[in-house]
């Protein structure tokens, strides 16, 4: 693993699965993100922390392409191609998933026909022939045992009147049923219980394996869940800004001092 | 403007693929209504004596009425001696069979996706296709017969079947019953007309495809089912008309008699042209639509898919009449753009242990009004009766209005009514969320509505729960973003 002064800089541009340069995004007028540089290589996991308000699910809600934000300047390259001139849901057939802080409910849409629905455009964007029924069933299947996704939900509408567990865990098996490139967790360990973090850990770990291809993107406020998925390197955010970069014994640290030292150093002169 | 509404505005926008025009040689009456009209119309069908007077009685009837205006619709006035009554392709001859209908025709329909050759059709679906102000052909007519069931114009039955018209035109909707009932009781054209007798299981999907062609000209088609004891059988009509810019009227009756034990299933695809993006043209869909379950333990089951129309204005109701009776009534209304819906059903108990159950799920896009009224009516002697009503909205877009009206009036304190009411929204969550699974915007709408439809479709007969949901699409098309 690299040194944390020198994070990124051997890291070659070819190779890079997603390259985020000097991005500036506002909301209402309000500039949420100030110039971030960040990188991800196929394989690697990072976890982005800080503390409330800091911009980390504005910064994930950008990369998935969600409307409302301003960006004002920068760049992003996923996978070779410019991210942000990219539809959502090409981004998505790109590969590009986000596990959803709050997952949306979809009345009267089972999970299963969205699910496939979902596989088939994915499938057919990337050349590859759809799966029929059959094929999908088999599949879903497999996926269900490995994250312990109970086949009940499967028929019911999507995320609708679903626990704040079993809809992380649905976040979860979708994640392993499209088997995206990069994988971007948006707080998806808040609100859970123990039981329920090790169960959504264990399957963004089954989905990660030991790939050297797929990557994952860990957005989180506590250390907790970085006990069960490790990362290979920890980034602060703080007022927009990647502010502190190093292994994932940060997270220790951050977990020990809290935020208030990162504040403290990056305190900002009064404004005008 | 959010994508959202982009994309809502956009799928609205569709083609109407079905805004043709077929040019064919007419033979039309001349323009406006007065008692010749009437006897012109009754002189060109050959019909008796005593249907003539029937049509008069109701004319004069007609003429001591005034439109109504409580509905939830807005729009010009008509001009009731602007609109053409009868206008038919001309044919020389009677048809001996399917061979001499005019190409003209065969093509229009095939074009439609109704081929009339019985062996092209779908599988088990027998076709009377009206063109205008006749039926131009009824396929499968010899095999029905064979189980005595009777399938065929409304013109034939009159001439050939003249003591079931006698006894029951009119039985269920007379021509007292409201404004457009009365001009159409005076005008009406044709229809279908369909008998099935004692204990007989109709072996297939019998359908009347409507078709609206010439400029000008107003469509008063008469339906009547009439399901005898222990009989069954399930029905689907369909209808299109070209793009004009100016409003043409329908004005339908449907009358549906249920006896003891029998049971009909009546399924509408109704796909008029709606206008265009600003309101010009389009149909005015004024229709009354009416079962009865007279005998005991009989059904009738209302199922109907609205896209089309300017204008819907039409309550598909069932009178509960015969004890241990089930009405049902389902429902799905989409207005896009201009479009105004008021539409709904009555479901009138007065048997013991009579049953209704109301699904209603209203779609509303652009710049369109759709509305639910309903009426659940139990008479004092209804005893044990039952009611359930669903009544839902979906709202795609900020511009658009969804009402509902729900009337219920119960004088039987043995009686249970439910009424349940929803409103909800597309929301650009939801559409990021499954767009951010893949899905375009379009798509995902499509799924949404289809999953909201759901409960409606599973209803229809098969090859027309599909043909509703492409239908939907196609009426979405370039309404979300």
């Amino acid at each position: 693993m690299p040194e944390n002064s020198k994070l990124n800089l051997d890291r070659g541009y070819k190779t890079m699965l997603l390259s985020v340069k000097d991005l500036s995004v506002s909301i209402d007028n309000k500039e949420i993100l100030r110039g971030i540089n960040f990188q991800v290589n196929p394989g690697e996991i990072h976890a982005i922390m800080g503390p409330n308000g800091s911009g980390k699910s504005t910064f994930a809600s950008v990369l998935a392409g969600r409307t409302g934000y301003i960006i004002n300047s920068g760049e992003v390259i996923f996978g070779g191609k410019n991210l942000l001139e990219l539809s959502p849901e090409d981004r998505a057939r790109e590969g590009l998933f986000l596990a959803f802080q709050y997952p949306v409910e979809i009345p009267g849409i089972s999970n299963a026909t969205f699910l496939k629905t979902a596989l088939n455009e994915i499938r057919k964007y990337k050349g590859e022939e759809e799966l029929d029924a059959m094929e999908f069933l088999a599949l879903m299947k497999e996926k269900m045992k490995l994250v312990g996704m109970d086949s009940a939900l499967i028929s019911r509408p999507v995320n609708h009147g679903f626990s704040g567990g079993e809809k992380k865990r649905n976040e979860v098996f979708q994640l392993t049923v499209l088997e995206p490139r990069l994988a971007i967790l948006d707080e998806t360990d808040s609100g859970l219980d123990i039981d329920a973090l090790k169960i959504v850990a264990n399957g963004v770990n089954l989905y990660k394996g030991d790939s050297r291809e797929k990557s994952v993107v860990l957005v989180t406020h506590y250390q907790r869940l970085l006990d069960y998925i490790v990362p290979d390197f920890v980034h602060v955010l703080y007022n927009g800004r990647i502010v502190k970069s190093g292994g994932k014994e940060l997270a220790f640290e951050l977990e020990e001092k809290g935020y208030d030292w990162i504040k403290e150093e990056n305190k900002e002169p009064a404004a005008v | 403007m959010s994508t959202d509404e982009k994309t809502i505005e956009k799928l609205a926008n569709s083609e109407y693929k079905y805004g043709f025009v077929t040019d064919i040689e007419m033979e039309s009456a001349v323009k406006g209504l007065n008692e010749d009209t009437i006897r012109y119309i009754s002189a060109k069908k050959k019909e008796p004596e005593w249907m003539t007077e029937w049509r008069l009685k109701a004319y004069r009837y007609w003429l001591t009425m005034t439109e109504p205006g409580w509905q939830n619709v807005r729009y010009n006035p008509i001009d009731y001696q602007e609109i053409i009554y009868f206008s038919a392709p001309k044919q020389k001859t009677k048809l001996a069979n399917m061979d001499e209908v005019d190409p003209e025709l065969i093509k229009t329909f095939n074009k439609l996706g109704i081929p009339l050759e019985e062996q092209k059709l779908f599988a088990g679906v027998a076709v009377d296709a009206v063109f205008d102000s006749v039926s131009v052909a009824t396929t499968y007519k010899a095999k029905l017969s064979e189980f005595g069931i009777i399938f065929c114009s409304m013109s034939e039955a009159i001439q050939n079947h003249p003591d079931m018209i006698k006894k029951y035109l009119g039985s269920v909707v007379p021509y007292t019953d409201n404004f457009f009932a009365a001009l159409n009781s005076a005008v009406f054209s044709d229809g279908s007309f369909i008998f099935i007798p004692k204990g007989v299981v109709c072996p297939m999907e019998l359908s009347t495809y409507f078709r609206i062609n010439a400029e000008n000209t107003g469509q008063f088609e008469r339906t009547l089912i009439i399901a005898d004891e222990r009989a069954s059988v399930s029905y689907l009509e369909g209808c299109t008309a070209p793009m004009r810019d100016t409003n043409q009227l329908h004005a339908a009756v449907v009358e549906l008699i249920a006896l003891d034990d029998a049971k009909i299933k009546y399924s509408t695809v109704q796909n008029w042209y709606a206008g265009d993006v600003n309101g010009v043209g389009g149909i005015y869909n004024f229709v009354t639509k009416r079962g009865i379950c007279r005998g005991r333990n009989s059904k009738i089951s209302w199922t109907q898919v609205e896209t089309g129309s300017s204008i819907t204005w039409k309550y598909p109701g069932c009178i509960l009449q015969g004890d241990n009776s089930i009405g049902e009534f389902y429902s799905v209304a989409l207005t896009n753009n201009m479009q105004q819906a008021d539409t709904g059903t009555k479901m009138i108990h007065i048997g013991k242990n009579t049953r209704s159950t109301i699904v209603s799920k209203g779609i509303s896009a652009g710049r369109s009004n759709n509305t639910y009224r309903g009426l659940v009516k139990i008479s004092p002697n209804a005893e044990g009766a039952r009611n359930y009503s669903q009544c839902d909205s979906l709202l795609l877009g900020d511009k658009c209005g969804a009402h509902t009206f729900p009337y219920l009036e119960v004088d039987n304190p043995t009686a249970t009514v439910e009424h349940e009411a929803t409103t909800s929204k597309i929301g650009e969550d939801q559409i990021f969320y499954l767009n951010q699974r893949g899905i375009a915007t379009e798509d995902a709408v499509n799924l949404i509505v289809n999953g909201y439809c759901k409960e409606v479709f599973k209803e229809l007969p098969m090859e027309f729960a599909v043909e509703a949901q492409r239908l939907l699409s196609v009426s979405l098309e370039g309404s979300v973003g």
